[in-house]
């Protein structure tokens, strides 16, 4: 279980406190409005932002010294996923730790999870040469290769069109939680992806992340600022 | 503790670099200020001198600005067949061996030039290019293209709605729209052209000497070539060492990233000015341009069969020294840009305080107790060409690697990719473009270098610029005029090499 303990995040004159767990097998969406600290709060787990104090614990063993890339953590941030000027199977390659030339192993299994997400045919295009949709497909099939058990997702879909992004964020719950049993915090802005595939929901406002609860009860009843956040949103 | 830095990039060798460069530029600094034979003081000709070098710098830069204002209006607001070959010529004299430009317009203002022949045709006494205006009229012909450039910059970033608007008003343009701008822009233009007018070596060599047309780097020339008196050559460095410093803090200071020319393709509706009035200026400014460089290959081209064979000997050792000048240069400038920081941005624009001939004269003053300085000729030109490039390298490369840096480090690091893997698969690919184009610059800059050799070299030394120097010294003109030719497409040809291999199947 992914947990944070009395973490304490700061940059100037922004604070955020979060003494949270997060459900295995799981997804938990993060919401709250923007400069609550929701994307900030991902960057502490990753290991990109440094906590004042406090711990992220996985599993019982905390990460706190452990680098970004060492860490049992995949990230897709919002915009930059993927290498432009490198292939397809190469971008997918880098989910494999090794980074020498993959050997026949790695080769199919990068092989064989670009045929998962259907992408098999376009392992020698480049990035440019592929939808917005179909590009969100391989760094989904990365985080499939890479297969850590937390998964964070910071707006990765926000540019894709409605449908698009309804059909990646079923796919990302197929293949990453009932799959592979990932535990997935998904940042978004948009209620109605948390209400698709989220099972709980952290409300992330005030210099606080809320204690997530399951996605049901908390949209029948939600909080005050949640309540206030989604009539505008409405 | 804020947000914790992604520390991928390699900064070892940037660290290194950065001593090295510094070792170049100050580390000759106190060799030269170390040897300087202040003794006999400034006698009248080094004040001679001084006055000289300041006096054209001022006026050929104020002169620069004043002509390249009326020409980047016209290129701003006309479109016309051939005004993109245009703005990219105009970047062509950066690249030009100064030594060859000077021979297209000896061929076009000299004695036997096609302005004096139409002089004398008409009866009219001749003009002489030699001397304070001669040294003016190169460096106006070198640097009015630039100002253009930096000035046309200036006018198309001003945002077509407000021509609009002020159209639409029938506001005065001038006062409301571009004497802002230009207070802006010209100010720095002006340094930066002073500041190459300060160091510029060739020009006075070929164009100015004796008492009333000699400047500092001439005189330490002089005085290290042919007097051998190395205090009064150390001397000299170090006052052109402190003009240089005083007017490249304030350049630098006052400078804005100059993009080389990007999104200059383009011009801008307007509603005033005469058209026929734009036509003049570009017509007499692009025949200013052209006509020299025509002559080149007029007279060149029968010069060829004119050319020794010593000449294709000095253009491999010319070629030779680019390309390893180059590669330096590329290295020096990718660890400074990796390493970054302050200090690293303060390394990258040492050079520019510096020059040629203050650079080679320490060096000639380390070494020459220890070896013959001939011997070193080559390595100590390769070596010096690439820390002089590397301002101009750098102002093109650390952009991307911030950029680059900026866009997919964290991606690096939460794919744990080593310095290695994330150096050679992401950095240096990415970074094809600004390396191809700074290894460009660097070659053609290395390639019609004529300072730093014309110090060291003995005859067993000779660069292409060098053997065609001496070419116009022993009066053969046609020869000259072959092996300017032989240089320029060189130049050219190398920096089209790197600045293409650089875009070649670049996908970004």
């Amino acid at each position: 279980m992914l947990i944070c303990e009395k973490l304490e995040l700061t940059q100037g004159t922004f604070h955020l406190s979060a003494d949270v767990r997060f459900s295995q097998r799981a997804i938990t969406a993060v919401i709250g409005p923007s400069g609550a600290g929701k994307s900030t709060l991902l960057l502490a787990i990753a290991g990109f932002f440094a906590a004042q104090s406090g711990q992220v614990v996985l599993d019982d063993i905390s990460l706190m010294s452990v680098a970004p890339g060492k860490r049992p953590v995949s990230m897709l941030f919002q915009d930059n996923n993927l290498f432009p000027h490198l292939s397809i199977y190469e971008n997918v390659g880098f989910g494999v730790r090794s980074h020498g030339r993959l050997d026949a192993n790695e080769r199919r299994s990068v092989l064989s999870v670009l045929d998962r997400v259907g992408l098999q045919k376009m392992a020698d295009r480049k990035p440019a040469a592929l939808s917005g949709g179909q590009q969100s497909r391989v760094a989904l099939a990365r985080l499939l290769l890479a297969d850590r058990p937390v998964v964070l997702l910071d707006e990765p879909f926000a540019a894709l069109g409605p449908s698009l992004k309804d059909e990646m964020l079923d796919l990302m719950q197929e293949m990453l939680v009932k799959d592979a049993g990932a535990t997935v915090l998904m940042v978004t802005h948009d209620p109605a992806d948390a209400q698709r595939v989220a099972d709980h929901v952290a409300w992330v406002a005030d210099g606080v992340v809320h204690a997530p609860r399951p996605a049901a009860a908390i949209f029948a009843d939600p909080p005050a600022g949640l309540r206030n956040y989604l009539g505008k949103m409405g | 503790m804020a947000q914790r830095a992604v520390a991928i990039n390699p900064t070892k060798p940037g660290g290194i670099v950065a001593g090295l460069v510094l070792a170049l530029t100050l580390g000759t600094l106190g060799a030269v200020a170390w040897r300087a034979d202040w003794g006999r003081g400034l006698g009248a000709a080094d004040w001679a001198a001084v006055r000289f070098t300041v006096t054209q710098a001022l006026v050929s830069a104020g002169l620069s600005c004043l002509l390249a204002i009326p020409v980047a209006r016209a290129l701003a607001r006309r479109r016309f067949w051939g005004r993109s070959v245009l703005v990219t010529l105009l970047g062509a004299p950066f690249l030009l061996p100064v030594i060859v430009a000077v021979l297209g317009l000896l061929a076009v203002f000299g004695r036997n030039g096609i302005l004096n022949d139409a002089l004398g045709a008409l009866g009219l006494p001749e003009v002489s290019i030699y001397g304070f205006h001669g040294v003016v009229l190169a460096h106006v012909f070198f640097n009015l293209p630039l100002v253009t450039r930096l000035i046309l910059q200036g006018w198309l970033s001003i945002p077509a709605e407000r021509f609009r608007l002020a159209a639409s008003l029938d506001a005065p343009v001038g006062r409301l729209l571009e004497r802002p701008m230009l207070r802006t822009v010209l100010p720095p233009a002006f340094l930066i052209v002073f500041l190459i007018c300060l160091t510029s070596f060739a020009v006075a060599l070929t164009l100015g000497g004796g008492p009333r047309a000699t400047t500092v780097e001439l005189a330490i020339y002089q005085a290290l070539r042919f007097d051998f008196d190395l205090g009064r050559a150390a001397m000299l460095a170090s006052i052109q060492f402190g003009l240089c410093s005083i007017a490249a803090a304030l350049a630098w200071r006052m400078t804005a990233v100059d993009g080389f020319g990007a999104g200059l393709d383009r011009s801008v509706d307007r509603w005033d000015g005469s058209r026929w009035g734009d036509a003049v200026v570009i017509a007499l400014a692009a025949t200013f341009l052209l006509v020299p460089l025509i002559m080149v290959i007029v007279r060149g081209v029968p010069g060829l069969l004119e050319l020794p064979v010593d000449i294709l000997r000095a253009a491999l050792r010319s070629v030779t020294i680019a390309v390893i000048s180059a590669a330096l240069c590329i290295g020096l400038t990718l660890a400074l840009a990796l390493k970054g920081g302050r200090i690293v941005g303060l390394v990258g624009v040492l050079p520019l305080a510096t020059s040629s001939l203050v650079v080679g004269t320490g060096l000639f003053l380390l070494v020459y107790p220890i070896v013959n300085p001939a011997k070193l000729a080559l390595v100590v030109t390769a070596l010096v060409n690439a820390v002089l490039a590397l301002p101009f390298a750098l102002r093109s490369v650390a952009p991307a690697v911030d950029k680059i840096t900026s866009d997919y480090a964290r991606l690096g690091a939460i794919l744990d990719m080593s310095t290695w893997v994330w150096t050679t698969r992401v950095i240096l690919p990415r970074l094809r473009r600004p390396l191809g184009f700074a290894a460009g610059l660097a070659a053609a800059l290395s390639m019609g270098d004529l300072g730093v050799i014309a110090l060291f070299a003995g005859d067993a030394q000779e660069t292409l610029p060098l053997a065609m120097y001496r070419l116009m010294g022993a009066y053969r003109m046609d020869a000259a005029a072959g092996a300017a030719l032989v240089l320029l497409v060189l130049s050219f040809a190398l920096f089209w090499i790197c600045d293409r291999g650089g875009r070649v199947d670049a996908d970004l």
